[in-house]
């Protein structure tokens, strides 16, 4: 008897969790894939310099972990990913001058990481996508 | 019975405890070796020649002029990196700040950042460079020299460097070395390794408490 609740009390939760994973939208399963990848892509092309928490070198290398920075200049992001950064930012009040160089990101590694970027390190701003990344790309200066 | 059991496990934990103890430890010696057979009062003395890092002469951020005489009675730590590198250098520079922090108050104690880049970084760049880096004194020093001078000065610290590639890159490992008194390479460490960094601090308090380091002047 003992048996037959054990199984049938795992049966439960297993249907239980199963229920709650596949309640999991469309949206929330673009953004872990998202998500996932782009963490990989900072990695490889971001953590040297901005750090494993995405804080920055002192004075050298602007923190990641700007939200409002981030909101505001969410447009822009992706030329700045792909095209490389140069010239006087104010991140965190502090200003920061040197150049971020260019990669050669595809539009959809580039949407991945600042999917991550922006969802990481204390930030919340929704997915960026790979069309999103398009888009912008069309209006760098 | 059972009490001489708990005492027996005790002492056996308060032995390996000393076991592990630091209080003897000898960092190694490293880099080429030469025996030197020499007389002393009539009998054969057998002395090991270490390899040692040769006379130098750089420029530090602040316009200083630092050869090897600047290092006299000093442990330090050398690495080489460039202010515009974009890859390896921030995370060695990076990890070499809790090291910085660490030792600044001992005037025993140096850092040499070498740049393998003198046409781009000058003095003042290096000096910007110190100044984002919120690097201030005289603890780590910035230096800027002949290129050839620097490139044969990590040959002497086992470091790989290489000149500008066709993609127009520097390279270069990411090495720390440390180096004791009497200018020996008494360890290794991988810059870019938070881990290697962290023994590396270990390891120059080791250094530091040797005796033939606390007699050397």
């Amino acid at each position: 008897m003992r048996k037959y609740l054990l199984v049938f009390s795992s049966l439960l939760s297993l249907t239980i969790l199963i229920t709650i994973s596949s309640c999991q939208n469309d949206k929330q399963i673009e953004f872990n894939r998202y998500f996932s990848a782009g963490s990989a892509v900072y990695q490889n092309h971001c953590q040297n310099c901005h750090g494993a928490k995405g804080e920055g070198l002192k004075g050298l290398i602007p923190p990641l972990t700007d939200s409002a920075w981030l909101k505001t200049n969410k447009a822009t992001l992706a030329c700045s990913v792909k095209n490389g950064l140069k010239g006087n930012i104010t991140i965190s009040n502090k200003q920061y001058g040197g150049e971020m160089p260019a990669t050669d990101l595809s539009p959809l590694e580039v949407a991945q990481v600042i999917t991550y970027v922006t969802n990481s390190f204390g930030n919340k701003i929704e997915t960026t996508t790979t069309e999103d990344v398009d888009a912008a790309l069309l209006k760098c200066r | 019975m059972r009490k001489l059991l708990y005492a027996g496990v005790l002492l056996a934990l308060v032995s390996a405890c000393k076991f592990n103890s630091t209080d003897n430890k000898v960092l190694p010696i490293f880099g080429n070796k030469q025996p030197v057979t020499r007389t002393v009062d009539g009998k054969q003395v057998t002395d090991t020649i270490y390899q040692t890092i040769p006379a130098f002469k750089f420029v530090n951020q602040y316009g200083d002029t630092i050869t090897d005489k600047s290092l006299d009675g000093k442990i330090y730590v050398a690495d080489f990196f460039f202010t515009t590198c974009p890859n390896i250098c921030p995370v060695m520079h990076r990890n070499m700040l809790p090291v910085y922090n660490e030792f600044k108050s001992n005037p025993d104690f140096r850092i040499l950042s070498h740049t393998i880049d003198p046409k781009y970084d000058t003095v003042p760049v290096l000096k910007r460079y110190a100044d984002k880096m919120e690097v201030t004194g005289n603890t780590w020093w910035f230096l800027v020299g002949d290129k050839n001078a620097t490139y044969n000065i990590g040959k002497s610290y086992l470091v790989s460097l290489q000149e500008k590639n066709a993609q127009g890159t520097y390279v270069h490992d990411g090495y720390f070395i440390l180096i004791d008194k009497q200018k020996r390479i008494r360890g290794t460490y991988q810059g870019t390794d938070a881990n290697e960094v962290d023994k590396m601090r270990a390891d120059i308090k080791t250094l530091m408490a040797e005796p033939d380091q606390k007699a050397a002047k």
